[in-house]
């Protein structure tokens, strides 16, 4: 299995994600920059990790989105090829137009570090299928801009499709997103974004894996 | 020409920092202000030398890059 690892300026979770996809996947990911016109080769999935690309200036994810590499990961998502944003990853996602919605300023004003209770709303995606609907897991998050919204229209069509992949669980929302979303994915479901950190959750050293079998669930798909 | 670009958050769309503006007002003792809402403010140079062309060519940039319009309006003014 290929993973490409997105990298802008500004990006620095990358280390923990390809060590979460080397440790699930048994190969590590292929580091792509963000003035790559294609994509490497036979790449399965595109993961865009977390950090501050370019600052978070004019909006966070909004340069990074703009970038050339992006108009391959576009292209790629058409031909069905799987992405994943995490973090920054998913506000990338929602500026460059392959996620609906936007992800604003935490309704509390501040940066929010913590852990948080993930309910998988949606098992039968490329990221969840290891596990079950109503599976709770701890997630940790770190983010500013977090806050999911949505235009109501947007947001009955998510919720009616089952693309909320992930909510979170009942008094732990910790930004203001609408309807608790944490992640959602595109109406083909192989684009997924969500805001916690599921890297952060798979060795030992990390306080526990529970979030390891969501990046297994990437190799279940790929090889199926 | 000068371009002015003002963005702001949608009529609906809850601003939390002009909300948290709005208490820090009232808490500074400043009586009968109502709702506060914060935006962005972005000025352009531009080599154009027609009004028309150049207030096109900002809609197109703000459609682009500028403003997210999911969530957000934007208003142009072309200066000299």
């Amino acid at each position: 299995m290929k993973s490409a690892l997105l990298l802008f300026p500004g990006i620095n979770r990358d280390p923990d994600m390809a060590r979460a996809l080397e440790i699930a996947t048994g190969a590590r990911p292929v580091p792509v920059w963000h003035t790559e016109t294609e994509l490497p080769q036979g790449t399965d999935l595109v993961v865009i990790p977390g950090g501050f690309s370019y600052g978070d200036y004019l909006r966070a994810g909004a340069i990074a989105a703009r970038s050339p590499v992006m108009k391959a990961v576009v292209e790629a998502a058409g031909r069905g090829v799987r992405v994943l944003g995490v973090c920054n990853g998913f506000q990338i996602l929602t500026e460059s137009g392959l996620l609906p919605g936007a992800l604003m300023r935490n309704a509390g004003l501040k940066f929010v570090c913590r852990t948080v209770r993930l309910k998988v709303e949606n098992d039968a995606t490329f990221f969840t299928k290891r596990m079950k609907r109503g599976d709770v897991l701890p997630c940790p998050v770190a983010h500013h801009d977090g806050n999911y919204f949505a235009d109501e229209e947007t947001l009955k069509r998510l919720e009616g499709e089952g693309r909320v992949v992930f909510r979170y669980a009942e008094g732990t929302n910790p930004n203001g997103s609408i309807n608790d979303i944490a992640g959602i994915m595109n109406e083909r479901g192989n684009v997924i974004g969500m805001m916690p950190h599921p890297e952060d959750r798979v060795e030992d050293l990390h306080g526990g894996t529970e979030c390891l079998p969501l990046f297994e669930s990437i190799v279940q798909e790929v090889v199926a | 020409m000068k371009a002015t670009v003002r963005i702001m958050l949608k009529q609906g769309v809850l601003d939390p920092q002009g909300k948290a503006i709005e208490h820090a007002l009232s808490a500074l003792g400043f009586s009968g202000v109502g709702e506060v809402r914060q935006g962005k403010l972005i000025t352009l140079e531009l080599d154009d030398a027609d009004p028309a062309a150049a207030r096109e060519r900002v809609r197109d940039m703000c459609e682009k890059l500028l403003a997210n319009t999911v969530i957000e309006d934007y208003e142009i003014e072309i200066g000299e």
